[in-house]
């Protein structure tokens, strides 16, 4: 039968997922522009589109999240369609809205679906409908503190209250005892208003050190919907997420089958089209509690596509073209264990905080069962602007162990110069006893940061970094990217840098 | 030549010599045949012995790095020749500078010319990425200079203030 395909999809998005799109588009024969900030312009999605138009300032409400721009550039360029990626407008249902209103098809669920689960409390109403499994709470934002302090003590401590509004872990608070509930519930309160511009907090029961599971689901637009396993999101740092995996090392296909079926009926409760992902929380007897559900493609998407073997953008594009899903549920199988490192920006010495700036060097793995989705490359400055997250190391094997294996020995290829990542991070993880054993959750990132890393030092290792270090020194400037390596190293000193530059220099290398 | 080079604290001497693209390596004392390769900047592969290594130099702001393999080694390497070389020390006397660790923005600065700060005491506030990072004394003192303002954008190892 004859389908009506894009013939331009339009990428309001940067970084690694437009650059995932882009590829997409490419394979599917569809030309794909993209928007970029003043930034951006070096930007890898900006290097590999067939159409770039500048959108403005590097703040993200001068230029990826705002509407008018982007649905100008829409015009302009004829896109007869708009993949909003992950974060930015992806969840914004007046942007979907727009799209619609504008003729440009949304590549994504449409506004009312995104509506019914934009917020947490109206989405829990419509679930409890569909018989949906919950945390214990209220389904709705709580009025007072003194009704708070009611449902607080009927559901018992610890609670977590929750910005309505909420994702990414803001506005978000656990409650131990009673005491910390009137200064919680302001501090949820504020943080709400100042993210999300809306202070509605609600409480949950808190289960404690929980797994955090998601099934992928996929909804056409003629009323099937299937669901495409799970994925482990468990390891996470102030509730965001580090590291997935699928599938979950504690999931048979019985509990799979009975979590599928959950998230097909929430998809359908909201009558949602298009890639969506249904979280679950799951305690220690692998009870599941429906969390939220994510009405975008999510960061983590790779890990399912290894082992379904689908492509979810192909897949996202085929259905908002008005295509049925090609195959139903009995079709989708599992085969193989696939995990993701998100490679961040961010300084490991320094309390994991961001770390922008020049890519000097950049050594990347290949090989077996090894994907990467990167949005950087070698020379490239990463923008202060953004998120930190730089790429996506992505492991298959045919079981746990061998995906294990083959993501350490990438990352042992893995390397990034001139600004920090979290690459050694993964390197603890994957050594840990805990994570080899398959003992996940969300409270395991945080106790392994606790914990002082044994540091073997490799006497030799270390003669050999002595020695290099000198022949570093010795050959000078054409052997680093850097300014030089000794603090007197005088040949390479440049006569015009000034002696304030060249005490600072020496110092870097104390 | 002559370096002294330190390696996660541990002292070594090591005294190169580079010819006709041969090197002759002492390393406290002892003679050792490496061959080298720079497979480019920043990387290079040796051959000790017959035994392989390939070492990533890192450098950040305040910091240098040698990879050798997954591990990671602090470094400082320094021609003992030099004075200027001999003078640094990890002294509590005398002005210190407070750097940006990255690059990022000023949002708060937290102290005026002419506090007295705490060690561990907040001095700027630099945002980046969405992120908000405090900058904190490395030592009691007083404040001597501010070189930003709020608003400031700053890369990393950019001085932000002076505390003595």
């Amino acid at each position: 039968m004859f389908q009506r395909m894009f013939k331009k999809i339009l990428i309001a998005n940067r970084g690694e997922i437009a650059v995932r799109v882009l590829r997409a588009c490419h394979e599917m024969g569809i030309a794909a522009a993209v928007v970029y900030s003043d930034v951006d312009r070096a930007s890898p999605h900006v290097r590999k589109a067939d159409e770039a138009y500048p959108i403005g300032a590097a703040a993200a409400s001068e230029s990826y999240l705002n509407i008018p721009k982007i649905l100008d550039v829409a015009k302009r360029s004829g896109a007869d369609a708009i993949h909003p990626g992950y974060g930015f407008l992806s969840e914004n249902a007046k942007f979907a809205q727009a799209c619609a209103d504008a003729g440009v098809k949304f590549i994504g669920p449409t506004a009312a679906a995104m509506e019914a689960m934009g917020s947490k409390t109206r989405a829990r109403q419509a679930m409890e409908k569909a018989g949906v499994p919950f945390v214990p709470g209220t389904s709705r934002g709580v009025e007072s503190f003194e009704e708070a302090e009611q449902v607080a003590a009927k559901i018992g401590y610890p609670v977590m209250l929750k910005a309505a509004a909420g994702g990414g872990g803001k506005g978000m608070r656990l409650v131990d005892s009673p005491e910390q509930l009137k200064s919680s519930l302001e501090a949820a309160r504020s943080e709400a208003e100042r993210s999300f511009g809306d202070r509605e907090v609600y409480i949950e029961k808190a289960i404690v050190n929980p797994r955090h599971i998601e099934m992928q689901v996929l909804a056409d637009e003629h009323g099937n919907t299937v669901y495409l396993g799970e994925r482990e999101c468990s390891l996470q740092r102030r509730h965001q997420k580090v590291m997935e995996e699928a599938p979950s090392p504690i999931v048979d296909a019985d509990m799979r089958r009975r979590m599928g079926e959950v998230a097909v009926r929430v998809a359908q409760a909201a009558a949602y089209t298009n890639a969506g992902t249904v979280e679950f929380l799951v305690d220690e007897k692998k009870n599941f509690y429906f969390l939220e559900m994510n009405t975008r493609l999510q960061v983590e998407h790779p890990v399912t596509e290894l082992i379904t073997g689908l492509d979810l953008v192909h897949l996202q594009i085929r259905i908002a073209a008005g295509e049925k899903l090609p195959f139903a549920q009995k079709d989708v199988s599992i085969r193989g264990h696939a995990i993701e490192c998100r490679i961040y920006a961010e300084d490991p010495d320094n309390n994991y905080f961001p770390s922008p700036g020049k890519i000097t060097l950049l050594l990347e793995p290949a090989g077996p069962g090894i994907r990467i989705d990167s949005g950087m490359y070698e020379g490239w400055n990463v923008p202060i602007d953004y998120d930190p997250l730089l790429a996506k190391l992505i492991g298959y094997g045919n079981d746990r162990e061998q995906a294990i294996a083959r993501l350490t020995r990438a990352l042992s290829e893995y390397f990034v110069g001139g600004i920090k990542t979290n690459i050694s991070l993964f390197r603890r993880i994957l050594h840990d006893g805990d994570f080899r054993g398959a003992r996940l959750d969300t409270g395991f990132l945080e106790r392994m940061l606790k914990r002082t890393e044994d540091k073997r030092v490799d006497s030799r290792e270390a003669e050999v970094a002595a020695l290099a270090g000198g022949m570093f020194a010795a050959l000078g400037s054409t052997a680093t990217s850097g300014p030089y390596v000794t603090g007197s190293a005088s040949t390479t000193v440049d006569a015009n840098a000034s002696k304030w530059k060249e005490a600072s220099r020496r110092e870097a290398l104390r | 030549m002559l370096y002294d080079v330190t390696i996660d604290g541990k002292n070594y001497r090591l005294d190169l010599n580079h010819a006709e693209g041969r090197w002759s390596c002492r390393l406290d004392g002892r003679d050792l045949e490496v061959d080298a390769v720079l497979a480019r900047p920043d990387v290079l592969s040796l051959r000790i012995e017959n035994m392989a290594y390939e070492i990533k130099l890192e450098r950040g702001a305040n910091d240098l790095y040698l990879w050798v393999g997954d591990a990671r080694f602090a470094a400082e390497v320094r021609d003992p020749r030099s004075l200027r070389g001999r003078t640094r020390a990890g002294d509590d006397h005398g002005p210190r500078k407070i750097v940006a660790p990255m690059p990022g923005k000023v949002v708060r600065l937290m102290v005026r010319e002419g506090n007295e700060v705490e060690p561990g005491a907040g001095v700027a506030v630099v945002e980046a990425m969405k992120m908000q990072n405090e900058i904190k004394s490395p030592k009691k003192g007083t404040i001597r200079k501010i070189l930003v303002r709020e608003g400031s954008t700053v890369n990393a190892g950019d001085v932000l203030a002076i505390v003595e």
